[in-house]
């Protein structure tokens, strides 16, 4: 299953949850948000939702700025 | 006590800091300490999928500070949107600084797109603070809409040209008349910007590149701090009048040598 991730496209299994998605980028859920074809997920969603084939992500963090 | 109130909150310090540009995560850190502010910017980026980066939330403790995450970078109010619910999700809270800055390189703000976020972000229960331009009718507006401050340039993003046009900051102060604080934002670059800010009837001020920047951040993060609190001493103390007439602090009688 394909899906794109910040604009690049990566190579999943199905089934794949938002959850593992984080693991497999090393990313700790909390400090991270996730918009999924442009609804921005709950914390609580990621381990439920289930990615599907073409899903847009963007998975963003704080970063230093003013 | 005087506190500066914004929306259900009270703060002591009228200094918000940004984050952006330091030398390190630490030094950011330290000038944060230094300038005991309690109101920090951060902005929203994509994560690097290529390799794990440190995380600027391990170097800013979040019972000191209130994140204030930023939408900088967004061009449309759609995009602020976005952000601004990202953030949200990101975060611990529900504010956000609101920038809607067009893609022409100067920096200054899109005051009619920034109108459109402010209106969607309030219904959906945001507390919105907005980047805005120096015009008294935009700020006006942004209070109508429900905003929690109104945040008007001293000067462009990163120039630390100070307050060019403090009588507009002034027809600002007057239109909002302390319906919500007033805080500027931008172009304050050294304590004496920031103490004129706060002696003109600012609430606060955010300063981010004139602390990151300066040779030795820390300590000038400190000076900031003393700005703001010399200027806001200053405003709640009164300023004498300006005049063109000359008169001498001495008593002009019981001079020696004079005849009576």
């Amino acid at each position: 299953m394909q899906v794109r991730v910040n604009g690049q496209i990566l190579q999943f299994p199905d089934y794949t949850r938002v959850s593992n998605l984080l693991t497999f980028l090393h990313l700790q859920p909390e400090g991270v948000a996730v918009e999924r074809n442009r609804v921005v997920l709950e914390r609580e969603q990621f381990a439920q939702v289930v990615l599907t084939e073409g899903d847009e992500l963007e998975v963003v963090r704080f970063v230093g700025g003013g | 006590m005087d506190s500066l109130q914004i929306a259900n909150r009270s703060f002591h310090s009228r200094l918000m800091v940004g984050t952006g540009k330091y030398a390190s995560f630490v030094q950011m850190r330290d000038a944060l300490a230094a300038s005991e502010t309690e109101i920090v910017t951060v902005a929203v980026r994509r994560v690097n999928l290529d390799h794990v980066e440190e995380s600027l939330l391990d170097y800013i403790d979040t019972e000191r500070y209130l994140l204030l995450p930023n939408t900088a970078g967004c061009h449309t109010a759609e995009e602020a949107v976005r952000t601004a619910r990202l953030a949200r999700a990101a975060g611990l809270s529900n504010w956000v600084k609101l920038e809607v800055i067009p893609e022409d390189g100067t920096l200054l703000p899109d005051p009619i797109a920034t109108l459109e976020a402010a209106a969607i972000l309030v219904k959906e229960g945001f507390v919105v603070l907005p980047y805005t331009t120096d015009d008294h009718i935009v700020a006006g507006r942004l209070v109508e809409l429900g905003c929690a401050t109104v945040m008007p340039y001293g000067s462009a993003i990163g120039t630390g040209q100070g307050l060019p046009n403090p009588d507009r900051l002034h027809r600002i102060m007057d239109t909002v008349n302390g319906r919500v604080p007033v805080v500027v934002d931008a172009g304050i670059g050294a304590p004496s910007d920031a103490a004129l800010a706060m002696e003109l009837g600012a609430d606060a001020v955010l300063v981010n590149t004139a602390i990151a920047k300066a040779q030795n951040p820390v300590q000038m993060a400190r000076a900031m701090a003393l700005g703001v609190t010399a200027g806001r001493s200053a405003y709640l103390a009164g300023r004498i009048a300006r005049t063109p007439v000359a008169r001498p602090s001495s008593p002009q009688t019981g001079l020696i040598g004079t005849s009576l």
